[in-house]
């Protein structure tokens, strides 16, 4: 699939959105000023903006506990998170949720998941709304190695193709969950096996490689618009971070981790094949990192300065009507 | 001086000397050793998520110490099945709040099989997991849902207070022929008590006293008890002396201890972490009303949550997690009343 200058240069802006936001994120959590756990998603970029790029804002995602990533690439504004992420008023959630339950539902954003499953069924149920209502739309769930081993997970893939939902299960393979690899976790040694045997179309891709992921997840996605139900597509990645910000990582070598940076780096990657390509050349990418540098500085000054919410709100919001 | 151990020490040690003395004890769950699958990795990376479990599994071996995928409703009910079988389990899963996962395992299925069974059944299995506010966790990672075990006949349920009880709770537990829910606050793991190095078991049923005084009781658990025991500080400066009740175990409830007290002071406040609807503060509340109705001589506090969700903004946690402060005011005013 050809992409227009103006789609790379939003795809890149995206991924790039991502990165720094989660530097930033590790940066003000250190200080000890962000309250919570928080996973981040640095060096998993290519899979949130190579999926959400092909939805519109009524297509449905829903994410894990490692949820920023897909909140900015399927539009959540950068600010409200920052804010919903150090708990203050005019945070994206008013600061009831925090990191691992940001939402936005006008953006098509079901919400991170502090539950390893919760996902995939609620995913199915988006799908079901667009199909019953005929909308075309689409839902996409999200869901790690770890996560590919809930029972729930493995329900919902059963469930989509019997009803032909059409949902995506994008399956971010970054090898481990929590400290546990992968490659021991999940019997047989790979996700994308289980799509046949719930006769689905499965793909594997590298997901440091934007375009490779650009365009399993446009085949995808396009084939649950027309009513072809679901597809599963494994996303090989890795994580640049802990598990959660304050792990040790003694599973990991320094090297793996160091060596990631450079060499799995979805960002880098990206920047010479556009560049080498002549899609694009490197002054207007920098220009676009300057502005994303100035747009977290911001964010993280607003909710510095915000105010706590109103304890009041403890209160609210628990029920539609009571 | 006596030994001290943090509350995560004294539970690490308890399932170390019972893995020692009886070969059919073994340990499973997410990441308690850590880095499975890694090659080079030697011993236990992480040792759960607490570290209550580190050193289990280079000393007992996989056989005995099984990490296992995030598969709960499969390994949860793979412990009970085991322990229904021959093993005694000790099944960990991190947060009570995903136990929603795989609570058919528990609830239709531990908890069921020797009354369904005619009495035919033993399901040794402990579940260990963490309860609790106060770390910014938000909704899905802070409540305390032990009234919601607590209310399943066929479970018992322990929320232990300190290292010490932990320690001696959870070998009762392991021993019990019943299956046992172990509730740990997460703000409680640091905390130190003085914990004897031999084995020892506490009853379940039975309460502890964590402090006598004859104006008003106290019934409070885990982390609760801690404020209790804050609060009564403050009250006693003001010349209100509180008896503050530990009763250890939900279920079974040592009843007669907290009647006791009540039919003493005359007057009772529970404070209780978990949601107010349907809880052991209103379970409490109902046991002193139907049988120690004409010993009170104020009606009965409650102090608790309210009925949200946890939230996660670190002054809205504060204001929903019942501390000190709101313990002083509920005994003065039940101390005051008709006065
Ligand atoms: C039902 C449930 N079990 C366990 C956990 C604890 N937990 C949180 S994240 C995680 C690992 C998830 O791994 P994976 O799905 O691979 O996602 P990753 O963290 O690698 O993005 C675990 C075990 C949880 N949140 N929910």
């Amino acid at each position: 699939m050809q992409l227009s200058r103006d789609a790379l240069l939003e795809a890149y802006r995206s991924m790039k959105t991502i990165r720094e936001f989660e530097e930033r994120v590790a940066k003000e959590f250190a200080t000890g000023d962000l309250p919570g756990f928080v996973h981040l998603y640095a060096g998993e970029e290519a899979s949130a903006v190579g999926v959400c790029s092909h939805l519109v804002e009524s297509d449905q995602i829903i994410s894990t506990h490692r949820g920023h990533g897909h909140c900015i690439a399927k539009g959540c504004e950068v600010e409200p998170m920052m804010l919903e992420l150090f708990g203050r008023e005019g945070g994206l959630c008013g600061g009831k949720g925090g990191s691992m339950h940001v939402a936005d539902l006008s953006k098509g954003m079901m919400g991170a998941n502090a539950i390893v499953g919760g996902g995939p069924p609620l995913a199915c149920g988006a799908a079901m709304t667009a199909k019953i209502k005929k909308t075309g739309g689409v839902a996409v769930s999200f869901t790690g190695d770890g996560g590919s081993n809930q029972g729930t997970t493995l329900e919902s893939m059963n469930l989509a193709s019997v009803m032909q939902l059409p949902v995506v299960f994008v399956f971010e393979n970054n090898g481990f969950a929590e400290s546990t690899a992968a490659n021991w976790s999940v019997a047989g040694g790979s996700i994308v096996r289980r799509a046949e045997a719930f006769a689905m179309p499965g793909v594997q891709i590298d997901g440091t490689d934007f375009f490779a992921v650009h365009e399993a997840a446009g085949e995808a996605i396009e084939r649950a618009r027309k009513g072809g139900g679901p597809s599963l597509i494994e996303v090989a990645l890795t994580r640049f971070y802990g598990h959660h910000q304050g792990d040790n990582q003694s599973y990991r070598t320094p090297d793996e981790v160091r060596n990631a940076r450079e060499e799995r780096c979805p960002l880098i990657n990206f920047r010479r094949r556009v560049t080498e390509a002549s899609l694009l050349d490197a002054a207007e990418l920098d220009a676009i990192d300057a502005e994303i540098l100035d747009q977290m500085d911001a964010a993280t000054a607003a909710a510095r300065a915000a105010p706590w919410p109103d304890v009041a709100e403890v209160l609210t919001d628990v029920y539609v009507t009571y | 001086m006596a030994r001290k151990l943090s509350m995560r020490q004294a539970i690490n040690e308890a399932m170390h000397q019972e893995m020692e003395r009886d070969e059919s004890v073994i340990v499973m769950g997410e990441d308690i050793m850590g880095g499975l699958g890694v090659d080079w990795l030697e011993g236990d990376a992480w040792g759960g998520t607490q570290g209550t479990t580190k050193g289990l599994g280079p000393r007992f071996g996989r056989d005995r110490v099984m990490d296992t995928p995030i598969s709960e409703s499969a390994f949860i009910g793979a412990a009970i099945g085991a322990s229904t079988t021959g093993m005694r389990a000790i099944v960990e899963l991190m947060y009570v709040d995903f136990l929603g996962v795989c609570f058919d395992q528990i609830f239709n299925q531990a908890a069921k099989f020797r009354y369904m069974f005619g009495g035919k059944a033993e399901c040794p299995v402990v579940i260990r997991t963490q309860i609790g506010g106060g770390f910014s966790a938000a909704a899905q990672h802070s409540q305390c849902l032990y009234p919601i075990f607590t209310h399943i006949p066929g479970l018992k349920c322990v929320v232990p207070s300190n290292a010490y009880d932990a320690k001696g709770l959870l070998i009762e537990a392991i021993r019990d022929n019943s299956p046992v829910v172990f509730f740990e606050h997460k703000k409680l793991y640091d905390a130190e008590a003085e914990v004897p190095e031999e084995s020892y078991t506490l009853p379940f049923g039975e309460a502890g006293i964590l402090r006598e005084g004859g104006d008003v009781t106290i019934v409070a658990l885990a982390r609760m008890a801690h404020m209790a025991m804050e609060a009564a500080e403050i009250l006693a400066a003001e010349g209100i002396e509180c008896e503050i009740v530990d009763p250890r175990t939900t279920s079974p409830m040592d009843e007669d201890t907290i009647l006791e007290s009540v039919e003493n002071t005359g007057r009772l406040v529970v404070v209780d972490e978990s949601y107010p609807r349907c809880s052991m503060g209103a379970d409490i509340s109902s046991l002193v009303a139907e049988r120690a109705f004409d010993s009170l001589k104020a009606p009965i506090r409650k102090v608790a949550p309210p009925h949200t969700p946890v939230p996660f903004s670190p002054p809205l946690e504060a204001a929903y997690i019942p501390d000190a402060e709101r313990i002083v005011d509920a005994v003065r005013a039940v101390a005051r009343h008709g006065a």
